[in-house]
């Protein structure tokens, strides 16, 4: 049998034709200058974080999740996981301050030392990574004492 | 059949997490649909702020054409406006990457599925996307960086964010308009319509959808204390630990407050700004021109006003208590009694965007605008803009022209 042509709903047509139009208008201006930079930081943006950073934290995440399956330690996935992700997410976000790539401009311009941003999301961490073990050892702890205690 | 095989991407028993469902996606997109919403209302006001329509100087984008449809005269009140309204736009922004992040993972599955396109008007939804995804994070990307002063982007951030910001929200309408319905109702029956979200054979859940919420949301709150102190200023400084404005102050004393571009980074020569060498031109009505040292502005009426610094990135500082001659009545020397026109101002600084900038009438008229010589009860520091600076309430910070040379009053 040969495909045939569906159209779908013509309200939708109508509607992306609309948001097409008008992306159009604002995108022929926004290509107006290095218009092949500009193309390749859109479409390079959704290739970068769906096909690569995506991939890349999921497998992190199950890996670290396998493993401590494997110790049978399964439900202390989220102990590591919550303060992983909140130190990747802020060295994400702030990866040209901390990273130290503007340090020169940065400094120069606003009066400002980059100095401590290292130092202050390495500290950050610590305690994200601090607070959710003692967060833990609470739970171990209650765990046990809630435990009957052993018949002899 | 290959689309069945779980070991591909495009088969949906290749996605494991418990998490993903309709319910938990339309929850992420209905704050997206808000947070945005904001973020494009505040960037259109940042926009205007800048009075791109008074003059050439001012105006970053000057093939806008109709995207400037709304422009108005940017107010002087209330005084703190573009503080609250870029405060927002960029702690906001920032605070939204986590839940961005969460519901573009939360529909990763959809972009493999097959077959690629199921009718014509899925296949324009599809390439439609493109432009959502690769847009929204084109704009997020160019903000995180700019106020990083990281100019990795291909063009100066003006026209880039400005362009971009109106590609993405053509595609965030017509994306809002198509799915908002849908969310609304998993939101309100807990749960979603039978949707290719949720997974055909999920693992065991180490956290409920739920507990995933909260933790998105604590990621965005740990992102919004640890930046919103740069632009509340006082001692909420300190709390926005790893933000460009947060931390210490630069220095101590009347002149220790932010600073946006030094003296030095603008090339400022301290010869140029000695007593003998420095004289401000400001010229008015019919070419009339005057020449004044420091001396002789410090001779004409003082006022003071109490207006605080607001960056375009973001950050800004409390009211400072600035001392200065009005704009008004400078205008009133060349001529314009009574009329202040618009003034256009130049800087001794060499090179950058904002080194000529334009003001409107109703900010040269304004009591409170100042070509400030004082700051907190001492004379300006050079980071600050010594011999002279401007200072006008809501106005950008760049458009509060530091080293000010020259003032040129009539209508633009």
């Amino acid at each position: 049998m040969r495909p045939r042509l569906v159209v779908g709903s013509p309200f939708q047509i109508l509607l992306l034709a609309c948001s097409f139009a008008l992306a159009a208008y604002a995108g022929v201006r926004l290509l107006a200058g290095d218009w092949l930079g500009v193309a390749l930081w859109v479409v390079g943006a959704a290739l970068l974080h769906d096909l690569v950073l995506l991939p890349l934290y999921a497998l992190a995440d199950r890996a670290m999740v396998r493993g401590l399956g494997a110790a049978g330690r399964r439900q202390w996935a989220i102990y590591v996981r919550v303060p992983a992700a909140l130190s990747a997410l802020l060295l994400l976000v702030w990866f040209p301050l901390i990273s130290g790539m503007v340090d020169e401009r940065y400094r120069s311009a606003t009066g400002l030392s980059t100095d401590g941003f290292l130092a202050r999301w390495l500290l950050i961490t610590a305690v994200l990574f601090g607070g959710s073990a003692l967060l833990l050892a609470r739970r171990l702890r209650r765990a046990t004492k809630r435990r009957p205690p052993a018949v002899h | 059949m290959r689309d069945d095989d779980p070991r591909l991407p495009t088969s949906p028993g290749f996605w494991r997490s418990p998490l993903r469902g309709t319910w938990f996606t339309s929850v992420l997109g209905l704050v997206l649909l808000v947070g945005i919403t904001v973020l494009f209302v505040t960037g259109l006001l940042s926009y205007a702020a800048y009075n791109p329509d008074l003059a050439p100087v001012n105006d970053q984008t000057p093939d806008k054409g109709v995207l400037g449809f709304y422009l108005f005269s940017w107010p002087t009140n209330p005084y703190w406006l573009y503080r609250v309204t870029q405060g927002l736009h960029v702690t906001l922004g920032i605070a939204l990457i986590p839940v961005l992040l969460a519901k573009l993972w939360s529909v990763v599955p959809k972009l493999f599925t097959l077959p690629p396109a199921r009718s014509l008007a899925h296949a324009l939804e599809r390439i439609s996307l493109l432009l959502l995804v690769g847009g929204g994070l084109f704009e997020f990307t160019t903000g995180v960086l700019n106020v990083q002063l990281d100019y990795l982007f291909p063009g100066s951030f003006y026209p880039l964010h400005f362009y971009g910001a109106w590609v993405f929200f053509a595609a965030f309408l017509a994306h809002a308009a198509l799915k908002t319905p849908a969310a609304v109702r998993a939101v309100r029956q807990r749960h979603g319509d039978e949707g290719q979200l949720e997974s055909p054979r999920p693992e065991a859940p180490t956290v409920s959808r739920r507990g995933a919420l909260w933790f998105v949301g604590g990621a965005s709150l740990l992102l919004l204390v640890t930046t919103a102190g740069q632009s509340i200023g006082g001692a909420l400084r300190r709390t926005a630990l790893l933000a460009p404005h947060g931390g210490a102050d630069p220095g101590s004393g009347p002149n220790g407050f932010q600073i946006n571009k030094t003296a030095g980074y603008a090339g400022i020569d301290a010869k140029e700004t000695r007593e003998e060498a420095w004289r401000l031109v400001v010229t008015g009505r019919d070419g009339r021109t005057v020449r004044l040292t420091r001396t002789e502005l410090l001779r004409l009426p003082q006022y003071s006003a109490a207006l605080p610094i607001a960056c375009v990135e973001g950050w800004s500082t409390a009211d400072q208590w600035w001392r200065g001659v009005r704009l008004r009545d400078l205008a009133a020397l060349v001529g314009y009694d009574g009329d202040p026109p618009d003034v256009f101002v130049e800087s001794l600084q060499r090179h950058g965007a904002f080194r000529r900038a334009a003001l409107r009438a109703n900010q040269v008229a304004d009591p409170r605008s100042l070509l400030a010589l004082q700051v907190n009860g001492e004379d300006l520091s050079p980071d600050h803009g010594y011999p002279a600076r401007v200072i006008v309430p809501a106005a950008p910070g760049v458009l509060n022209t530091k080293w000010v040379a020259r003032m040129t009053f009539g209508d633009l």
